[in-house]
């Protein structure tokens, strides 16, 4: 890395006592990125911009916002109601959550379809699987705010899932609600965190991004770029391409949060909190309910807690699952069918979540439980021994340049990707 | 502080003065006796931030409820709140006691004899809260459902209670909770 030659001389100045201004250049202008990406490398961004856009439409709303029992509720609506433009905070900022969750969703997907948690990223992977599972702390926290009735049995049922914990569960769920239920000094911690948890979030993005720039981007092929004629500078070529991916994802995000604000939202919520009655039918947000279904698919506490949390938790040693040498889905047959019988499996997961746990919801929820866990520890391993890739293309640019897919031109057969 | 030393030592070590090795050695065991110090220290720093997130004096205090059984004829069922939560209150009836009597222990996810769950059999007094993931179960409103034992359900994942608030059916695992509680006269209670 040659340092650039700055026009100014402020920004000269400062770059030789603080090479920050080398830094940007280097990773965000010149950053060396295959020229093969394709729209699935948008959504990294994608969660970046939300990430933004819920720190700064949070940071407004608790301008405004009280967390306490007796005034939680009627502050909000308060912002909905009297606060310039707070409908507008508030929907944003609801809104976002889910968009938050689509992007950072199709992100985790898409690297399982490319086979990005693949040597030399498996650290990238793990970091991005702890920002998932910071955010969804955060989400949880921010719906138990609003002190509606899915926040208070949201809450209540989300906390106890720790007294399935051996000997030191109940103490441990007393910790957490300061008290014997979920209360005002619940609600105050919770406000606490969340308004600390999306700073936590910034800090392991440094990281991600840190793990990412260290071998730079997977892409559509999965193998490594091989020299100057396989990549293409980061700036103007990816921020053209992700400003104009941004603007057809905040058309989505737009049109939920203005013409269907309440489209993932439950109406219970906007009943107040009353902690003597639970609502016939409590369902998380929808960003929730695969690990749900998970959770009462088993008829056993402490067991349904533990495979909730393995849900995530073999996404975290999926590298060492999945000992396939090549990354790409393309060049693998069989895994390419199992990966959409995957995401099949989620979705009915996630159907199951959302509906009452009897009769038939009960068995297909323990099939597709039991498929998941069977995708990761069974077929995986399986696959890495007896499948037979296809012959990878010998770099990035051939297929760009001879139009073909794997079956064209010259191969190399069995490449280690 | 503790690290700056442990590289001091290991710079000594490694600078090789012969014949000095027990100065090493003496030097490592400083370097691990104030790294554990200081662990232990950092750790009981961390204890009052913990400690002050469990309930405070004034929730404590906050732990008895007194409740008047007198309007409560046969058959019905009340709820009153003790430390934020909701305790069912059932006065029963002769027959209904001689059923759950003669319930077959043994077959039960929590056994527990109904006479063992109650100070007087015709009040039953219990936390209801279910002992699955905390929803409060349906059965105190004679329009609720109370599920296949007849006594009370929880709609969130289905746990069914019979009447004496034993689990029959349903991941919740224990019985519905016996909160302390005391007659304080004939027809009153104090719980906590
Ligand atoms: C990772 C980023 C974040 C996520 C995923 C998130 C998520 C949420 C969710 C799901 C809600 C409930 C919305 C509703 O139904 O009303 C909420 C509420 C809230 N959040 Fe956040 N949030 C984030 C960052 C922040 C930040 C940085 C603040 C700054 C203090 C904040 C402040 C609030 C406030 C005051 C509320 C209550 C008002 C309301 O309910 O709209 N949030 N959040
Ligand atoms: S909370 Fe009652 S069944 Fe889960």
């Amino acid at each position: 890395m040659s340092a650039p030659e700055f026009r100014n001389g402020l920004v000269r100045w400062i770059d030789h006592r603080m090479g920050i201004f080398s830094f940007m250049h280097h990773e965000l202008h010149e950053y060396p990125t295959p020229k093969n990406l394709n729209y699935f490398w948008n959504f990294g961004s994608l969660a970046g911009f939300m990430l933004v856009v819920m720190i700064v439409t949070g940071i407004f709303l608790a301008m405004n916002y009280t967390p306490h029992v007796d005034h939680a509720f009627d502050s909000v609506e308060r912002i909905m109601r009297d606060v310039n433009y707070g409908w507008m905070l508030r929907f944003l900022h609801a809104n976002g959550a889910s968009f938050f969750f689509i992007a950072v969703y199709i992100h985790l997907f898409r690297g399982l379809y490319y086979g990005s948690y693949k040597e030399p990223r498996e650290l990238l992977w793990m970091l991005g699987l702890v920002i998932l599972v910071l955010m969804m702390a955060t989400a949880f926290m921010g719906y138990v705010l609003p002190w509606g009735q899915m926040s208070f049995w949201g809450a209540t049922v989300i906390t106890n899932l720790f007294s399935a914990i051996p000997w030191v569960g109940e103490s441990i769920v007393t910790l957490l609600w300061g008290g014997f239920s979920v209360d005002n000094p619940t609600l105050n911690r919770f406000f606490s965190l969340h308004y600390l948890l999306p700073f936590a979030i910034v800090g392991v993005v440094v990281l991600h991004l840190w793990a990412l720039h260290t071998h730079g981007s997977n892409n559509p092929v999965g193998i490594d770029t091989k020299g100057k004629q396989d990549s293409l500078p980061f700036h103007p070529y990816y921020t053209a391409k992700d400003l104009f991916g941004l603007g057809i994802f905040v058309l989505f995000y737009f049109g939920f949060t203005f013409f269907a604000p309440d489209f993932f939202g439950e109406p219970d919520n906007y009943i107040p909190a009353n902690p003597m009655v639970t609502p016939a039918h409590i369902v998380p947000e929808w960003y929730l309910l695969p690990y749900y279904a998970i959770l009462r698919s088993v008829p056993d506490k402490l067991g349904g807690v533990l495979l909730m949390f393995g849900a995530i938790g073999v996404l975290f040693i999926l590298p060492w699952l999945d000992r396939s040498p090549v990354r790409s889905a393309r060049f693998r047959p069989i895994y390419k069918q199992v990966y959409w019988l995957l995401v099949a499996d989620c979705l009915v997961l996630g159907w199951i979540g959302a509906n009452p746990p009897d009769g038939m919801f009960i068995v297909i929820g323990r099939a597709a439980t039991v498929y998941y866990f069977a995708h990761f520890l069974v077929l995986l391993p399986l696959l890495s021994v007896f499948e037979r890739p296809l012959p990878l293309p010998a770099s990035i640019s051939e297929p760009v340049l001879k139009g073909g897919g794997a079956a064209g031109g010259t191969v190399k057969p069995m490449e280690k990707a | 502080m503790a690290h700056a030393g442990g590289i001091t030592a290991h710079e000594h070590a490694g600078a090789g003065e012969p014949g000095e090795g027990h100065d090493a050695t003496r030097r490592d065991f400083l370097y691990l006796a104030a790294t554990a110090l200081g662990a232990v220290g950092a750790a009981a720093a961390v204890w009052p931030f913990i400690h002050s997130m469990n309930p405070a004096a004034d929730v404590l205090a906050l732990s008895t409820t007194d409740v008047d059984l007198g309007p409560v004829a046969e058959g019905q069922a009340i709820t009153v709140v003790w430390r934020g939560k909701p305790i069912f209150v059932r006065h029963r009836g002769k027959q209904e006691i001689e059923e759950l009597a003669k319930t077959d222990i043994a077959t039960l996810p929590d056994p527990q004899a109904d006479a063992k769950r109650v100070k007087k059999p015709e009040w039953l007094i219990m936390v209801g809260v279910c002992t699955h993931l905390g929803c409060v179960p349906l059965g105190q409103k004679p329009t609720d459902s109370r599920g296949e034992f007849g006594g009370w359900f929880c709609p969130c994942h289905g746990s069914h209670y019979d009447g004496s608030g034993r689990i029959r059916k349903g991941p919740a695992p224990k019985n519905l909770a016996v909160p302390p509680y005391e007659f304080t006269t004939d027809s009153t209670i104090r719980i906590g």
